[in-house]
């Protein structure tokens, strides 16, 4: 008898194993902050048992939005064009009200060429988990700066940037988002668990992820590199991820820990770091994004949740029935309601 | 002023005249227009109505005119018989827009300039007003029916029908109803007193508007769209196709709403700018809605980048372009006819998209319906290149045409069907017809999913910069579109036994043309003629250039872009084919035909 079983991989609740959740071999460089990211959306769609199957994912153009083929093969998805991904996903989410929709951008797709469609995205509180996987820089036109850079960033050129940077998290706050948060490719622990926070709100989930572009902006001078987002991450809590299929623990030091539940009955707990901080409480979120600015840190974890914010689709007054799953004789009107029409324009 | 009846210099003209209405925008003469045309139609009058408005609010001149045929034609006359002159910016040219033999109506406070040959009558119509409406905060609003009065007296408009007429303009509304009704009673006793009695331009009672209907063109779009079992809209507001996605909104509140929930069978979205509606439509259609968006000129120049996404990942999409004169800003209340290279070739790189042209308002319904089972069985994106004549005019029109043939949601496998299969790629071509199959996100089987990219990809949806790969997908979406032309509506064509002359038209130019036809052939020049209703064309309109000697493209752009198409098409014949292009933003006027056609045939 086989006493040591062999170590079977770990199936989740739907009996699926990690490799279920993976993707196509990554092209991008070695060391790059996005395919930290990658692993980590593999992870938390697995630990949330997610079936790939319900799942869209959306990129425009640039690095980041590569990466959706490097996980979850077993999910559509749709590699459009450059900035325009908001757009699609909205189409997309609408469309079918069922699928969990994940959109993958850039600085550059998300922050420049994408900046109309990205805050009318959150504007509308389109129910998907927007990624912004944020370098500073043009990576696959080898290395301008874009608009998220910090002022006086350098690049490996030499060439200091000028312009103030676009602080996304900031703008989705003040733009009435319902999930946004800041992370860093350095802190998987962190990531997998807004991931899977994200997964079980509803509305748009915005993550803005430091993720260092180890060949153009990952030197001395630049302010998106792995050495100086550790050195300047500034978590405002620590995140524990209570699934909603998982036993919720009761005991909880008193004071301590602030909850919060998700949409699909999950819970979030955040434990302070330093001083309390309420990620329910939208101009404190926006408060403490201006001070760690002025204090060049770099604020990470679930800035701000609103569970009560109604998605796009209710908006919408969809119902429970996704669109593409009403019966194709019930899109069409009778043959007496279109005479009912024509008698009506025959009266003049 | 002339004597009564001099102005006849060719006897009664019963049913047969022009009517121009000079007045200011955003002071209610739509309604007053709307009122005369209704009148028309309820008295089974055959008649065509124009608004020639500014691109404005308020203040800038607007005129109407109304084609009164009892023939039938209803295309745009340059010249107008009856005039009012209802805006003294414009008095003067509008008593130049007189036909020799004509009649005016004009204020009596305007200064109006000496002309012969026509008759000037002068009406004090603030005076009627005054009179009629005892309430002055309210003489701005019913002012316009003054002229409905006066011309309801003169031409022999039926007063009931004029008040059956007020009735439905101002939906049974009572106030609006009793103080229009009132002016315009008071306008007509004013006429019958003090002005002669007119016999020329008359209109009479007949049958021609029997089993027809009266409709602005854009709401038989919106109703196509609705019967054609849209479940995603989005748009941009841009004039003149704003009024087809707020009709859609209209239509589908009442007629698609789900009976067991009354929650929506479908999602209407304002988009941010056009290029946000129609990547909101490629995604919908992704997904597998039946999606679509309303545009002009400047919102498909925007799509551009998008129009080639989705013809080169297969993605269904539907594009109403209601077009509008350009280039630029253009005329942006102006029809034209000037997007239809754009359309068919719109992005860059080799594209190609088929592009339907509705004439009429039921051809606009029947062309929506076919769009959304079109896109979806070809798996692209394609355009109905309406205008804004057709658009923003009402017209009385054939009934709207209940659909026979059934949804077609294309080659959409099934998790059955997917099951069923060894193996599959999303860009085979299966069948030898080019189109492959798709299956959409969500279908709950591993194997159906696929990663489609708008970058170079092989017959599986995989990555690829392979130059034989990438010749061989191009050349198989060229086939697609060409091989498959018999699912795009096809030609009407009306042999003219033997004729060296072939007449090409297209869109709302068929009216016009259509008159014009008719008229060349009264007067001994025999034409054929081919009305156009898709692009790529198919065999019988190659074949139709190659059958005559000479053959007139009749057009609303200066370029003739159809006829350039047409040259592509048949390079053989490419010397035959003459372009007749009007860009004057003015519904196509048949003279304009007439005039060169005649003076093209002369120099043969």
């Amino acid at each position: 008898m086989a006493t040591g079983a062999e170590k079977k991989p770990q199936e989740n609740r739907i009996g699926l194993t990690i490799a279920d959740y993976k993707g196509g071999k990554s092209t991008l460089c070695g060391g790059c902050g996005h395919d930290v990211i990658t692993n980590a959306i593999i992870r938390a769609f697995h630990e949330m048992a997610v079936e790939p199957e319900k799942v869209a994912k959306l990129s425009g153009i640039g690095c980041s939005s590569k990466t959706p083929t490097y996980f979850l093969d077993r999910a559509h998805g749709f590699n459009g064009v450059h900035g325009r991904m908001p757009a699609m996903a909205t189409g997309a989410a609408i469309a079918n009200g069922r699928l969990q929709v994940i959109g993958v951008s850039g600085d550059g797709d998300t922050a420049s060429i994408g900046m109309g469609q990205f805050v009318h995205l959150l504007r509308r509180n389109v129910p998907m988990i927007y990624i912004v996987e944020n370098n500073g820089v043009y990576g696959l036109t080898k290395g301008q700066f874009s608009a998220t850079a910090d002022l006086g960033s350098k690049l490996k050129t030499g060439v200091v940037n000028e312009l103030p940077p676009v602080d996304l998290c900031g703008l989705a706050i003040e733009l009435g988002a319902s999930f946004v948060a800041r992370s860093f490719a350095g802190d998987v622990k962190q990531l997998v668990g807004i991931l899977e926070a994200a997964i079980a709100h509803r509305g748009t989930a915005l993550i803005d992820v430091i993720s260092p572009c180890v060949t153009f902006n990952n030197h001395p001078g630049s302010t998106k590199s792995y050495d100086y987002a550790k050195d300047h991450e500034a978590p405002v809590h620590q995140i524990e991820f209570v699934p909603f299929f998982d036993h919720p623990m009761v005991e909880q030091e008193p004071g301590q820990v602030r909850e919060v539940q998700m949409y699909d009955g999950s819970v979030v707990r955040f434990r302070p770091v330093e001083e309390d901080y309420d990620p329910r409480d939208r101009h404190g979120a926006w408060h403490h994004l201006k001070e760690a600015a002025v204090r060049s840190e770099i604020l990470t974890g679930i800035l701000y949740v609103d569970e009560k914010k109604p998605d796009f689709l209710q908006i919408l007054d969809l119902g429970e029935t996704p669109l593409v799953d009403f019966p194709v004789d019930k899109l069409r009107p009778s043959r007496a309601a279109l005479d009912a029409v024509n008698a009506s324009l025959m009266e003049g | 002023m002339e004597e009564e009846g001099s102005a006849a210099g060719s006897g009664p003209r019963v049913n047969d005249f022009s009517v121009q209405v000079a007045t200011v925008n955003g002071t209610g003469s739509q309604s007053a227009n709307l009122v005369l045309l209704r009148t028309l139609f309820r008295m089974g009058i055959m008649a065509s109505g124009k608004n020639l408005f500014p691109s404005n609010i308020a203040g800038l001149p607007t005129w109407f005119t109304i084609r009164v045929s009892g023939d039938g034609w209803i295309g745009s006359r340059r010249d107008h018989e009856v005039v009012v002159a209802f805006n003294r910016d414009t008095v003067t040219e509008d008593l130049e827009a007189v036909a020799e033999g004509g009649i005016v109506y004009v204020d009596d406070k305007f200064e109006t300039p000496q002309r012969e040959g026509i008759t000037v009558h002068r009406v004090p119509f603030t005076a009627i007003v005054r009179d009629a409406c005892p309430e002055a905060r309210l003489r701005k609003l019913v002012a316009n029916m003054a002229y409905v009065g006066v011309l309801a007296q003169q031409l022999g408009l039926d007063m009931n029908e004029v008040e059956a007429a007020i009735g439905a303009q101002f939906e049974n509304k009572p106030k609006a109803v009793d103080l229009n009704l009132a002016t315009v009673r008071a306008a007509s006793a004013w006429a019958a007193e003090n002005l002669p009695s007119q016999n020329v331009f008359r209109v009479e009672r007949g049958t021609a508007t029997k089993g027809k209907i009266l409709i602005e063109g854009n709401r038989a779009g919106a109703y196509g769209a609705v019967f054609g079992g849209v479940q995603v809209a989005a748009w941009y507001p841009i004039t003149p196709s704003s009024s087809l996605a707020e009709a859609l909104i209209e239509q589908l509140g009442q007629l698609r709403l789900n009976p067991d929930t009354g929650k929506a069978s479908y999602a209407v979205v304002q988009a941010e700018d056009e290029l946000a509606a129609l990547g909101m439509v490629i995604g919908a259609g992704w997904a597998g809605a039946r999606a679509m968006t309303a545009t002009s000129g400047p919102g498909i120049s925007l799509m551009a980048e998008f129009a080639g996404l989705a013809h080169f990942t297969e993605t269904p999409a539907v594009v109403v372009d209601v077009q509008r004169m350009g280039p630029s800003t253009g005329l942006p209340t102006r029809t034209s006819q000037g997007d239809v290279l754009s359309l068919a070739l719109l992005s860059h790189g080799d594209t190609m998209h088929p592009v339907l042209f509705p004439a009429g308002p039921d051809e606009y319904f029947s062309m929506m319906v076919e769009a959304f089972d079109i896109a979806a069985r070809l798996q692209t994106i394609i355009f109905v290149a309406a205008d804004l004549d057709l658009g923003m005019n009402w017209w009385i029109a054939e009934p709207l045409a209940y659909p026979e043939a059934p949804i077609d949601q294309g080659k959409v496998l099934s998790v059955e069907e997917i099951e069923r299969l060894t193996e599959w790629g999303r860009y085979r071509d299966v069948d030898g017809d080019g189109i492959p199959y798709r299956t959409l996100p969500g279908t709950p089987d591993p194997r159906a999913a696929v990663f489609i990219r708008g970058s170079g990809h092989d017959e599986n949806a995989r990555y690829s910069e392979d130059a034989g790969n990438n010749i061989k997908l191009l050349e198989r979406l060229r086939r697609k579109l060409l091989d498959n032309v018999g699912l795009l509506p096809s030609p009407t064509v009306d042999e003219g036994g033997g004729a060296k002359v072939g007449i090409v038209a297209y869109g709302t130019s068929h009216w016009a043309t259509a008159e014009a036809r008719d008229i060349l052939g009264r007067e001994g020049l025999a034409a054929s003629y081919l009305r156009i209703r898709s692009w790529p064309f198919d065999q019988r309109v190659l074949d139709f250039v190659a059958r005559h000697e000479r053959v007139y493209v009749v057009e609303q752009n200066r370029d003739g872009q159809l006829a350039q198409l047409l040259t592509v098409a048949v390079p053989e014949h490419a010397a035959r084919v003459r372009s007749i292009g009007y860009c004057g933003g003015l519904p196509l006027p048949v003279e304009v035909v007439l005039e060169s056609i005649r003076e093209q045939e002369r120099e043969v």
